[in-house]
């Protein structure tokens, strides 16, 4: 038995095998084993992710962006495949937006993710994504819809995915408390993001923060040296 | 913790359980859940006692397959008594974490079994020392382990700090044990608390009522479809 040396089962990723010929990275897909989080506050969302992208053991973007538009208000936050990602991104961006100009009126955050499961559901033999999908409409302010491997789809206020997302549930479950204020949550997501870079090694790089409401999207970068540190040991 | 199944091979060899172990001011609290299950499906036992006491003032937590665990738990306990009454005194906490490292190391290939072991003793205080899976000796001031710690690292590296006094690092321990068995379905039951300390020994049992809880279960937003397809959000 190989102590140690057993690799989990990431979605997207094979165990290496042992041909010296060929660098294990090519032979890897491109997984987004990351960490991305959303969370509703009185009057829009918050959502943050991780900036890594990994090929098997090589970092192929250590500066991604994981949190996608989908429309002026919405955005999604990906995981899993990179590839299988953005393909049903592209395809929910164009199915929703022909959906706004035909209804000539912004789409509903829950109109974006049902398109989202439908895509996952019809396709999930093929697929491996893992996606929040997030924003704010007039109709109900700020939503989080969760649309895990597999197709479900369940609203959440707060919610959190990826490899890395397993460190913090603890974290998470302990610290949130409906009724928080934006800024709140922002560092809420700034520290949970931190403690899982910190742990998972398919997540590092700087942490990318988003906050929607209806006067529009602002984004937050914080790079490595400017991440919470916690005592070490 | 039961049978060496391919689930645990798959997901990381420690199975089924939550233990832990943090240095305080004057001591070390050494905490567990007691739940052992045949793989997720069947709970076979809902109080089993997963923190063992190897001498007066030192415990050791079992994760991993309990047969391995309790087998070399029982050698390790010989070990120490046998080495203890030769040198006349008390003995180390890290001498029975290397017993441990011993056994561990020497049969890796047969055994799947991971330890915590803590306690206190004259020469350097309260410690807590790590035993893994091949039989790596580490010491830590705070170290958690079993299947249900993936979900409380973030807890413990943000809410543990050095220093802290017995009610603190009892109140940090139980937190994380309850936010981890919360979320992993093979850890559960009641908590298993140790304080160990100069003075002595003492335990703490919380039961399953009794756990902190958090405002995530009480606080949440549902939509739910009945048969007929119409929406219907629910808040509790």
């Amino acid at each position: 038995m190989a102590a140690g040396a057993t690799m989990m089962m990431e979605s997207g990723q094979r165990f290496s095998s042992k041909s010296d010929l060929v660098p294990d990275w090519t032979r890897q897909e491109v997984s987004t084993g990351t960490t991305i989080m959303a969370v509703e506050y009185d009057g829009g969302v918050v959502i943050g992710a991780d900036s890594r992208t990994t090929t098997g053991a090589y970092i192929a973007n250590r500066v991604t962006d994981k949190l996608t538009p989908i429309h002026d208000q919405i955005f999604c936050c990906r995981s899993g495949s990179a590839a299988d990602t953005q393909a049903i991104a592209d395809m929910v961006t164009y199915q929703l937006g022909f959906h706004s100009i035909e209804l000539d009126e912004p789409p509903l955050v829950e109109t974006a993710a049902n398109l989202f499961r439908a895509s996952c559901y019809r396709y999930r033999e093929e697929l491996s994504a893992g996606i929040l999908v997030a924003g704010w409409d007039r109709r109900k302010g700020g939503q989080v819809y969760c649309v895990p491997i597999g197709g479900m789809l369940v609203r959440q206020p707060l919610s959190v995915g990826g490899s890395g997302s397993t460190y913090i549930y603890g974290f998470m479950d302990s610290n949130y408390k409906p009724g928080m204020s934006k800024d709140q949550c922002m560092e809420l997501a700034a520290t949970a993001l931190s403690l899982a870079m910190e742990r998972d090694g398919s997540s590092g790089g700087v942490v990318r923060l988003a906050s929607i409401s209806a006067e529009g999207v602002e984004r937050r970068v914080i790079l490595g040296n400017q991440l919470p540190r916690f005592s070490t040991h | 913790m039961e049978k060496r199944c391919t689930d645990s091979r798959i997901k990381g060899v420690s199975t089924g359980t939550t233990i832990l172990a943090a240095v305080f001011n004057g001591g070390v609290v050494i905490g567990s859940d007691s739940r052992a299950s045949m793989g997720g499906e069947f709970v076979s036992s809902k109080t089993i006692n997963k923190v063992v006491q190897v001498h007066d003032q030192i415990f050791c937590c079992m994760s991993g397959s309990l047969a391995d665990a309790q087998a070399v738990t029982k050698a390790a306990k010989f070990h120490l008594s046998f080495h203890s009454v030769q040198m006349e005194t008390p003995p180390l906490v890290i001498a029975a974490a290397s017993v441990l490292k011993e056994l561990c190391y020497n049969n890796k290939e047969e055994l799947q079994a991971g330890f915590i072991t803590a306690g206190w003793d004259k020469k350097d205080g309260p410690q807590v020392f790590v035993v893994s899976l091949g039989g790596m000796l580490l010491r830590q001031p705070v170290t958690i382990g079993g299947s249900g710690s993936t979900y409380i690292y973030g807890y413990v590296d943000a809410k543990y700090k050095p220093n802290m006094s017995r009610e603190e690092c009892l109140q940090f321990s139980l937190n994380a044990l309850a936010l981890a068995m919360g979320r992993d379905n093979v850890s559960g039951g009641v908590a298993n608390l140790v304080v160990v300390t100069e003075k002595g020994v003492e335990h703490v049992v919380v039961p399953g009522d009794k756990l902190p809880q958090f405002n995530h279960e009480k606080h949440g937003v549902r939509l739910t479809q009945n048969l007929f397809g119409h929406k219907k959000q629910e808040n509790w």
